[in-house]
């Protein structure tokens, strides 16, 4: 059977630095699967080449049997894979409304309108800012927004890397209700987090990453459980 | 106080072409981060575009004008293909891009220099005098002698910097620029393809400067294979006048030089202009260091 993503053996390098050496993975269709690791295991390093924002130096990237590795990464999102990248990076300087249509546009499907409706229903506080500066919004309401963003993209798989950067935990609890809401319509989701309890509790299935590899690997329920991870992850 | 709004009405004419040549730097640097140096022998182009389909073609004026812009953005596509876009492949500094752009100058003059001996046996050619209606239109009441084509350019000047402002706030690939200025990452995950924003952002700059040129050249009715170096200083002091990377910015910044320039002439003599103009450039850069328009750089990311 054919995985909807299927990483094998990937490497990349920051000029001489090694930051994957040999990461192999799969996501399946619905799965939500959690990267977890310290700072600098290279968990962002995964999906920025995942996402065409990297050119992997080795290995093979395939989405639903495709081979896109080294793909651009305005192909990569228009296949339906895409990133929310890392620290909530909305377009400050554009408006709210202006951030959720840019990338809609772009996507192969045009009912832009009826998208919007269905953003602005899920978060009534980007409705009542549409207008506004997204730079002006609070963080949580910034993290609402890039979600709702990559949504408006109708992503059959979302990558997320560290939603829960910098939230207060109320806001944590929130953003990860949101990630359970998109599981429930049937999305893939590749979350990567450093809050590994978090993302155990939404994962199906997680790996652990450790300096460039893949150094565990199992079912989130397995995972929890784990005297290893107990001790270096969930403390 | 004729001679007052006299000056004043060619300022503004004199303004319109600077603010058109200023833009281009503006745009390339908000989305590249990078000064284009060689965005005046683009300008120098427009002009020498716009001689050539005249002299030589014997091509109409409202022909040769979008000749010139057209052509002058191809060439600037090409600054960004030969010039910018290997350099950034590779990561190279801003600096190395920057003098890049500096050699892509230099060529570019060298080249239309000996384009121009072998036409013109010189290094200067003149636009004909019957090019343009000579003959000023005159308001008795107010004492003022207009000539019918700097009104042209101020208008067409106009348009075009509305057209770019609908263009860059309410059209989708203005959008895109906007995103992509703001952060390449980030648009290229929205989708956008980034490598065809910095050509089209190329190629509207080439058009406008080019444009500039061209009225340039049509205002003076002499072309040279220098007359980029006129307003290459110029322009670098408009944008970082009216703030670096804003487009109302820039067009603010080229009227507020061109006035200057004019009314130091007026009280002063020619001598003093641009001292004046760097005067001006100084005093806002203590008082103001983001330009007139610009925002601090703390509040920018």
């Amino acid at each position: 059977m054919t995985h909807q993503l299927d990483i094998q053996d990937l490497h990349v390098s920051y000029g001489s630095i090694r930051a994957l050496r040999g990461v192999t993975f799969h996501i399946d269709e619905g799965q939500t699967v959690s990267l977890i690791g310290a700072n600098g295991a290279g968990k962002s390093t995964t999906l920025n080449a995942v996402s065409g924002l990297l050119k992997p130096v080795g290995g093979r990237i395939r989405f639903r049997g495709q081979d896109i590795t080294g793909w651009r990464a305005d192909r990569v999102s228009a296949l339906g894979l895409v990133q929310v990248p890392e620290g909530r990076q909305i377009i400050a300087t554009m408006t709210v409304h202006e951030n959720l249509i840019i990338g809609a546009h772009l996507q192969r499907t045009a009912n832009t309108e009826t998208l919007l409706d269905q953003i602005y229903g899920r978060f009534p506080r980007l409705s009542e800012r549409h207008n506004q500066r997204a730079g002006l919004l609070s963080g949580g309401e910034q993290q609402m927004l890039a979600v709702g963003r990559a949504l408006m993209m109708q992503p059959d798989l979302l990558m997320l890397d560290e939603p829960s950067m910098g939230l207060s935990p109320m806001l944590v609890n929130e953003v990860f209700d949101l990630l359970r809401d998109i599981k429930g319509q049937g999305i893939s989701i590749l979350v990567v987090e450093q809050n590994a309890r978090k993302a155990l509790q939404i994962a199906d299935y997680a790996y652990v990453l450790e300096r460039g590899v893949i150094a565990r690997e199992g079912s989130a329920a397995q995972l929890r459980e784990d005297p290893h991870i107990l001790a270096a992850y969930l403390g | 106080m004729d001679t007052l709004i006299q000056q004043g009405i060619n300022a503004i004419s004199l303004g319109a072409i600077y603010s058109l040549f200023a833009l281009g730097y503006a745009m390339v640097f908000s989305i590249l981060g990078v000064l284009n140096l060689a965005h005046s022998a683009i300008f120098m182009l427009g002009a020498f575009f716009g001689l050539i389909a005249i002299d030589q073609w014997s091509l109409p004026l409202w022909l040769a004008f979008p000749i010139a812009m057209l052509g002058a953005g191809l060439v600037s596509v090409g600054l960004e293909l030969v010039a910018f876009r290997p350099l950034r492949r590779r990561n190279a500094a801003r600096i190395s891009q920057l003098i890049s752009s500096i050699g892509a100058a230099i060529l570019i003059v060298n080249i239309t220099q000996l384009i121009f001996r072998q036409i013109y046996n010189s290094t200067e050619a003149y636009l004909p005098r019957d090019l343009i209606p000579s003959d000023p239109i005159v308001i008795e009441s107010l004492g003022l002698r207009v000539q019918p084509v700097r009104m042209l350019i101020v208008v067409i000047a106009l348009v075009l910097m509305v057209l770019l402002q609908y263009l860059v706030n309410r059209v989708r690939i203005g959008q895109h620029m906007r995103a992509v200025a703001f952060n390449q990452r980030i648009a290229a995950l929205f989708g956008i393809n980034v490598s065809r924003i910095f050509i089209f952002t190329f190629f509207l700059a080439g058009v406008l400067g080019g444009a500039a040129g061209m009225f340039y050249g049509v205002v003076f009715l002499n072309v040279t294979p220098f007359i980029g170096e006129d307003v290459a200083l110029i322009g670098l002091t408009a944008i970082v006048l009216g703030g670096m990377g804003s487009i109302p910015g820039a067009v603010l910044g080229g009227f507020l030089v061109a006035g200057l320039q004019i009314f130091s002439i007026v009280i002063g003599g020619s001598s003093f202009r641009n001292a004046v103009v760097f005067l001006l450039l100084f005093i806002i850069l203590l008082i103001r260091p983001q330009g007139l328009l610009g925002q601090p750089e703390s509040t920018r990311a």
